[in-house]
């Protein structure tokens, strides 16, 4: 049966349709200009507008590739990735399963006290004291140990382990298994979706992170790709010199760098992420659903 | 229904370890009879280690964890204190001398500092009222389209931004927005207007700030509204239709109601962050030109801290900051249980 619709709500429709299109398009246009100006040729001026460049060429992303911070940009990103989640991972697990025993002493007392810094924390300067008192400041381990369990998370992988019913265990305990056993044997391969869930969350913030690595890094050899981004697009060339302790100085690249390759760095970071994101991006919503399906 | 109150609810009311004790007790009594007696001579300390002992193995996996939230968590909220000291990193944090509240006086006699908190405070009323209906009107929005693969493919769409890190985005908003090559400034001259410097003009700073925030958070804030929306009764819009409500009456009484608890739990944590600026996205977008109504407390922090080493200053910044954070959600949350009978716990 097809529902007879009144003028006034085709009306509506059709205004929703455009509002929805529209803001589609404001999405995805300024990708699709940074796409073309990335791949717009010498001699095309920048100053006018073009849906397609005259002419088009791969040499900006040549030059982007050419220079060799981009790659120690790529190379330590992944590092923090794939090491910072896998530990972040671990301790997670590790930290959620004990609070998710009802038998667990004083569990209570143990999540509030992980709850209440969801709230209330130090901040920024007693963070970075502590970094540099514990010798952290230009090291890996900045990036990755600062960070490493986010109350939140822990939180929403200790519901997910609550619903696993608790007979489930008993085989293994008969067999005189320990927890230990119990939670590697019997909950983890139980557990795969909040584990991709949060896995992916923290992938990506690592990705995206820059904010430490700006302030625990000074070696060159240490910068993530966010902040060779930063360098090239957002600050100027003069500033770079000052503040990067000419880190970038031998680059090659020219003092005030060309739209056309700033375009190709910012497009170099963001495709990776656009290819995957439409993959993933179910795992975010069900997290998000995971969370929201408690109480 | 939603994750926070379901949280807070378990967090804070949620049934007592006690009484699970007890449980456990009388199991274990069955194994072994004479513990149940035995135990009631005991003291609690007594029993409390029992029960660690008796089950180590989790106690092993726990301790990693848990001292990791007592160094990088709970260390740093007893480095507030050097908002009171003057810092110096020969004496370290605890070694450094006592000033009380000479910071505080110090920073509250700046002019500066008030340029600052005034700043913050206009930016997050403009985020919060522009930025906290935007999801929600996109989460109706969406819920109104009957077009499946239409739906999945905007939504799909709306949270691409979200991915993607504020230092992109801005290196990308640098671009766009630029008054001689942006694309914004090749259509305002393309309808006859002037180029604006977006990011360089006083006058339109904040609104940039603002309209980027929504546009790369809209689709991504609207999931948890959407969740709510699917689970309204559909008969109540069958009633309204056969008695012959129209589409914006149905959203007005049916669907907005329906949704009120979800939305009152929203502005309550949002309402929270009223001195939280968004520092990723301002700090990226702040150049000297908007200085003056750009720079935020979080930016402010930075300069004074990281940059100028201003340690104890800037811990006065932070420690004013979360104060008054923490206070206004504890007193919104009893304000909306008053009003609402709900609140996060």
């Amino acid at each position: 049966m097809k529902v007879k619709r009144s003028k006034s709500e085709i009306l509506f429709l059709a205004f929703i349709y455009t509002f929805m299109i529209a803001l589609c398009i404001t999405i995805i246009f300024p990708f699709w200009n940074i796409f073309t100006l990335s791949v717009t040729g010498e001699g095309v001026s920048t100053t006018r507008f073009y849906l397609w460049p005259p002419a088009t060429t791969l040499s900006n992303y040549a030059r982007v590739f050419d220079s060799r911070h981009i790659w120690v940009g790529f190379a330590n990103t992944l590092h923090r990735t794939i090491i910072g989640t896998f530990l972040t991972l671990l301790f997670t697990i590790h930290l959620a399963y004990p609070l998710s025993k009802k038998y667990f002493p004083h569990r209570t007392f143990w999540t509030l006290l992980i709850v209440f810094t969801m709230f209330f924390s130090g901040g920024m300067i007693p963070d970075f004291i502590l970094v540099r008192s514990l010798g952290l400041i230009d090291t890996r381990w900045a990036m990755i140990v600062p960070g490493l369990i986010s109350a939140f998370n822990m939180i929403i992988m200790r519901n997910f382990f609550m619903n696993i019913p608790d007979s489930l265990e008993e085989s293994v305990r008969i067999d005189g298994g320990n927890d230990i056993i119990i939670l590697y044997r019997i909950i983890l391969p139980l557990s795969g979706p909040i584990i991709a869930t949060i896995a992916l969350w923290t992938a990506v913030g690592h990705w995206n992170a820059w904010f430490d690595n700006l302030i625990y890094v000074n070696d060159a050899n240490l910068i993530v790709v966010q902040v060779v981004l930063r360098r090239v697009v957002l600050e100027g060339s003069q500033q770079l010199i000052n503040m990067a302790g000419g880190a970038l100085v031998d680059t090659g690249m020219e003092r005030i760098t060309p739209e056309t390759i700033r375009a190709a760095t910012i497009m170099v970071i963001t495709v990776p992420i656009l290819c995957v994101y439409p993959f993933i991006q179910k795992y975010f919503v069900k997290g998000v659903m995971v969370g929201s399906l408690k109480g | 229904m939603l994750f926070l109150k379901g949280l807070f609810y378990w967090a804070f009311i949620g049934k007592g370890y006690k009484g699970r004790e007890m449980k456990l007790t009388q199991l274990t009594s069955l194994a072994q009879p004479n513990r149940l007696a035995e135990s009631k001579n005991k003291p609690q300390w007594v029993l409390d280690f029992r029960n660690y002992s008796r089950h180590w193995y989790l106690v092993l996996l726990f301790i990693p964890g848990i001292l990791w939230f007592v160094v990088f968590r709970y260390i740093p909220i007893y480095g507030l204190t050097l908002a009171f000291r003057d810092f110096s990193f020969r004496a370290g944090i605890l070694g450094s001398e006592w000033v009380g509240l000479a910071h505080f006086r110090w920073l509250f006699s700046l002019p500066g500092f008030w340029d600052v908190f005034r700043n913050t405070v206009i930016i997050n009323f403009y985020q919060l009222f522009f930025g906290f209906p935007a999801p929600i009107i996109f989460a109706i929005f969406l819920n109104e389209i009957t077009h499946l693969r239409f739906k999945k493919l905007a939504q799909t769409i709306s949270y691409l931004p979200h991915f993607l890190s504020w230092v992109i985005l801005a290196g990308m908003m640098v671009q766009i927005l630029s008054p001689s090559t942006g694309m914004v400034n090749f259509l305002l001259r393309a309808i006859g207007m002037d180029p604006i410097f977006f990011l360089g003009d006083p006058r339109y700073f904040r609104g940039v700030l603002v309209f980027s925030s929504i546009w790369r958070s809209i689709g991504w804030s609207s999931i948890i509204y959407l969740a709510a929306l699917s689970s309204v009764n559909v008969e109540m819009y069958e009633a309204a239709r056969i008695d012959g409500a129209k589409k914006l009456q149905e959203i007005w009484y049916i669907t907005l109601p329906s949704i009120s608890n979800v939305i009152t739990i929203m502005l309550i944590l949002r309402a929270g962050t009223l001195l939280a600026d968004n520092f990723d996205q301002i700090f990226n977008l702040l150049n000297p030109a908007v200085f003056e109504v750009g720079d935020v407390l979080a930016t402010y922090t930075f300069r004074l801290g990281i940059r100028n080493m201003e340690f104890s200053m800037a811990t006065a910044v932070g420690l004013f900051t979360n104060v008054i954070s923490f206070t206004l959600v504890i007193l919104i949350n009893a304000v909306s249980k008053k009003f609402n009978d709900y609140g996060i716990w």
